[in-house]
């Protein structure tokens, strides 16, 4: 990867192209997670594929992969709204989670609760075909302070 | 006193096991997820480093659902540990905290102990690691909702 992601991320903004901010992630390629502008919202969208299945017999969506819907829509909310020269570093997340997920596509918003000097709180919620029916939601905080590295949290 | 076993066995066992969780967990064979150890109660799981997995291009650090996976894999193989009878298990709530960045490059370990079993729900916790579990990337504390099976009920409530 020649430019650094936050490089790229400034430019997705710039040129208010949110479905770019996944484009360079290795992990959201692999899962078929992306962002989109629908209806003036930002919103995360897991693509439904055989390999996030964790339960065949219902069949249910993996509950990690529905985490990691969560874990992305909030970073890229966080990376959207906010100011941030740098990536944000996840210190925590809690999923509680509602309803299985069919296989289906997924679907999610994040809220920024609140963004401080160093951490910001993003809540996200996840849905399937009807919205007022979430299927899993989440809490999350974020490092949003340069560092040197290794210090805490996961790199965006 | 629980009998010596012959490693052999083992892992076989644990060969025999990890076939049967691929085929029955999608997500899981996607991810490369292997089962390391299986006790009482207790489970002990391996994702092995991809640059699939990759949360950040520019240093290569594993993506925290990556992360999320293996520890609500792990988390649930250690509530199926507990079991007396297999029944379906469905993940109720998960909270991951992120205490350093994953090393670049190398495999993530997680183990995870169900602590507390009721008739509904089963409590968990656990931790993520690369070798030493007493300095782990991440900690894990779940709780899992078990299914009932119409009568197939042990007791009445």
């Amino acid at each position: 990867m020649s430019k650094p992601l936050i490089d790229l991320i400034a430019e997705a903004k710039r040129d208010n192209q949110p479905g770019r901010l996944t484009e360079a992630v290795p992990y959201a390629r692999f899962m078929g997670l992306s962002m989109h502008h629908v209806a003036g919202e930002l919103l995360g969208r897991l693509t439904y594929a055989d390999m996030l299945v964790g339960n065949p017999a219902l069949p249910a969506l993996h509950g990690g992969a529905i985490g990691a819907l969560l874990e992305s829509t909030a970073i890229f909310q966080l990376l959207w709204e906010a100011e941030t020269v740098v990536l944000p570093k996840t210190i925590g997340i809690t999923v509680e989670y509602l309803r299985s997920g069919r296989p289906v596509d997924t679907w999610a918003r994040g809220i920024l609760t609140r963004q401080g000097r160093r951490v910001a709180n993003v809540r996200v919620e996840a849905w399937q075909d009807d919205r007022v029916r979430p299927i899993a939601i989440a809490h999350s905080h974020f490092l949003i302070v340069p560092g040197p590295d290794g210090e805490e949290g996961a790199s965006a | 006193m629980p009998e010596p076993r012959d490693r052999s066995h083992e892992v076989a066992r644990l060969a025999m096991i990890n076939r049967q969780f691929h085929t029955v967990v999608p997500h899981n064979r996607a991810l490369g997820l292997e089962i390391a150890e299986l006790g009482d109660g207790d489970a002990r799981m391996r994702l092995p480093y991809s640059p699939d997995l990759v949360g950040n291009p520019d240093t290569g650090v594993l993506h925290g659902g990556a992360i999320t996976s293996l520890m609500d894999a792990c988390c649930g193989a250690a509530v199926f540990m507990r079991l007396t009878m297999p029944v379906p298990i469905a993940t109720l709530d998960l909270r991951i905290d992120y205490l350093r960045p994953a090393d670049p490059g190398r495999d993530v370990l997680a183990h995870a102990s169900c602590f507390r079993i009721t008739r509904n729900v089963a409590f968990v916790r656990g931790v993520a690691y690369h070798d030493d579990e007493d300095d782990p990337v991440a900690a894990a504390a779940g709780t899992f909702m078990l299914a009932t099976s119409p009568g197939r009920t042990r007791s009445k409530p």
